[in-house]
């Protein structure tokens, strides 16, 4: 997947001039038609893509009145009361705290449930490990809906029902098949040699994986980190089923869920629109800051 | 590395092992379990009941319904998706396609790559909530550019025979960027040389996508394909947001029924359990499936 770093497009249009200078003209104009084609339908799509957001964006700071006069239109004066509406009235900034804090959490067990599992599969020899390591890569296989109702009850009877310990255990074992596949493969690609040097120099094994190890592989770990964090933060079967009730605690999911539905009989679209935009925000940030990390580590994640 | 290696194993393995065992492996196998008791959930006693459950499933045209627009999901998403992957990707890295200079993406691909990838990164439920307000039948953005050009538009997910082509069409919207930009990765580890052989041979865009790119990709292809009929199975967040299964079942699927089941009005935990369990061996074949019907011989790039 390192190919996405250098996009094919930019490598030689620097010479581009020399060449089209000495091309006969009417090859010319069949080229200049078709590109233009294809950058027409690159161009629809990417208003298609962008269109949506864009709505979103420019209606959250519209009032309720201007949305159903005129769908299309831009905002007389910009309301930033929808956004406090939506902040504090439909409680997304504590649904947003909350996912936060739940997200932390998982994702950080996750990585070292993930990352010590995968380290010991990677590196170590003992009767049982093909066993235990399809155990956890066979759970890619099945989608998280069949175990819906008994994962229901075991939470339930741990006494873990609606709570966000339950939720951080629950997605740290969901997420653990993928990170366990996805780490393995990059301990392995580790040189032994490091690792050999160190022993050999009295480095205990612990040490040897905190010190040495964890760090080496760190650009494998951010990748996963960040797949973890989209897939967690964007959850919302597992708090639906598990976080029931109690609207204290909702994770931000549940709260633009509930958003949404309750705007069919409130009608307020703008608070809707501003809670949107507030949830999108964040992602958008990080999405555009690790891109090429997101990029491949969700296609790695494809491709398991 | 043999030396005090095993409480290393141990305390490295044992605490992800026992999260792992009891909650996602246990409740696989309970499922099965459940399946076959007429459990009512919550207090009610759960009594062993055979097959009733299946049976009863047979008979059931609410999960025929919900089944059939899961096959139309399963005809067509992945279909449409992988044409447009295949569309926009074969464009950016291979739009740029000048005479003499051979084959190069075109100007500002990575540009597109990050706009198009985008609503992979968005919740489901700001997907479904988003789109549900678009298609709104007066505020909407759809109608609201309709209205522009003097037509008015349906209802859309307020009209039965428009609601599930709604959920259908935002399905698409949502997945394609991800697999411009699989496909785009994929394409770049095809050698350069390829396709300017290609081009002096005289091949039009089009033979070089069928004849060339797709043979070449075939294996992702392959993936694609799975990986969208599983998701084709499912659709349970998208059409319980933006219509839930209605207006009057007209784009129910199967994931709905089986949650509704469990967690609706009466909470039927076995017979949901069922639903779980025969979409469990839907899913699993439907990937078999996929996976036997696209087998081709692999080419090879040294």
């Amino acid at each position: 997947m390192t190919a996405l770093d250098r996009p094919v497009g930019v490598v030689v249009d620097g010479d581009r001039d020399a060449r089209d200078a000495r091309k006969p003209r009417p090859v010319r104009r069949e080229r200049g038609v078709v590109n233009f084609l294809s950058h027409g339908f690159l161009l629809l799509w990417g208003a298609l893509t962008v269109l949506p957001l864009l709505w979103m964006l420019v209606s959250s700071f519209k009032t309720n009145a201007e949305i159903i006069a005129d769908p299309w239109g831009l905002p007389g004066a910009l309301q930033f009361d929808n956004w406090a509406r939506a902040w504090t009235g439909a409680h997304i900034g504590r649904y947003f705290l909350n996912s936060a804090v739940v997200v932390t959490g998982s994702v950080a067990l996750t990585m070292l449930m993930g990352a010590t599992a995968a380290y010991v599969f990677a590196r170590y020899e003992f009767r049982g490990r093909q066993l235990a390591y399809y155990l956890f890569v066979g759970g890619l296989m099945f989608p998280v809906f069949l175990a819906l109702v008994p994962l229901f009850f075991v939470v339930r009877s741990a006494g873990l029902f609606g709570t966000w310990t339950g939720l951080v255990l629950v997605y740290a074992a969901y997420s653990l098949p993928f990170t366990v596949f996805f780490l393995t493969a990059f301990f392995r690609t580790l040189p032994t040699s490091v690792a050999e040097a160190a022993l050999v120099d009295g480095c205990g094994h612990f040490r040897l994986f905190f010190r040495v190890m964890l760090p080496m592989a760190r650009p494998g770990l951010i990748s996963v980190a960040i797949f973890n964090f989209l897939s967690h933060w964007n959850q919302f079967l597992l708090p639906q089923v598990l976080l029931q009730g109690d609207e204290s605690k909702w994770m931000l999911a549940q709260g633009l869920a509930a958003l949404s539905i309750s705007q069919g009989y409130a009608g307020d679209y703008a608070q809707l629109f501003a809670g949107l935009t507030i949830a999108v925000i964040p992602v958008l940030v990080v999405y555009l800051i690790f891109q090429r990390q997101v990029q491949s580590g969700l296609t790695a994640g494809q491709l398991k | 590395m043999k030396h005090g290696k095993i409480p290393l194993i141990v305390t490295f393995l044992v605490p992800p092992l026992l999260l792992y065992v009891v909650f996602v492996v246990s409740p696989y196998l309970q499922a099965f379990q459940i399946s076959t008791t007429d459990w009512l959930g919550y207090s009610a006693e759960a009594n062993p009941v055979g097959l009733a459950n299946f049976k009863a499933l047979w008979h059931d045209d609410y999960v025929w319904n919900a089944l059939k627009n899961n096959a139309i999901l399963l005809a067509l998403v992945p279909v449409f998706t992988i044409a447009f992957g295949l569309f926009f990707a074969t464009m950016l890295s291979m739009g740029g396609r000048r005479g003499r200079a051979g084959v190069t993406g075109v100007r500002g691909g990575a540009f597109y790559r990050t706009v198009y990838f985008f609503p992979q990164v968005l919740s489901v439920v700001i997907i479904a909530a988003l789109w549900k307000e678009a298609y709104h039948p007066t505020s909407g953005l759809i109608n609201g550019i309709l209205g522009t050009v003097g037509v008015s538009g349906p209802a859309w997910l307020g009209d039965p025979d428009f609601a599930f082509w709604c959920v259908l069409a935002v399905m698409v919207w949502s997945n394609v960027g991800f697999y411009v930009v699989l496909f785009g990765a994929a394409m770049s580890a095809i050698p350069r040389e390829i396709y300017e052989a290609v081009l002096l041979d005289g091949a039009s865009r089009w033979a070089t996508l069928v004849r060339i790119t797709i043979p070449l990709l075939w294996d992702t292809v392959q993936v694609a394909w799975i990986y969208l009929a599983v998701a084709a199975l499912d659709g349970f967040i998208l059409v319980q947001l933006m219509t839930n299964g209605g207006p009057n079942f007209s784009s129910d699927v199967i994931g709905v029924r089986m949650y509704d089941t469990a967690f609706g009005s009466e909470t039927k935990f076995g017979y949901a359990s069922a639903i779980g369990v025969v979409m469990f061996f839907l899913t699993l074949s439907v990937a078999v499936l996929a996976l036997r019907v696209s087998r081709r011989e692999r080419i090879e790039l040294s």
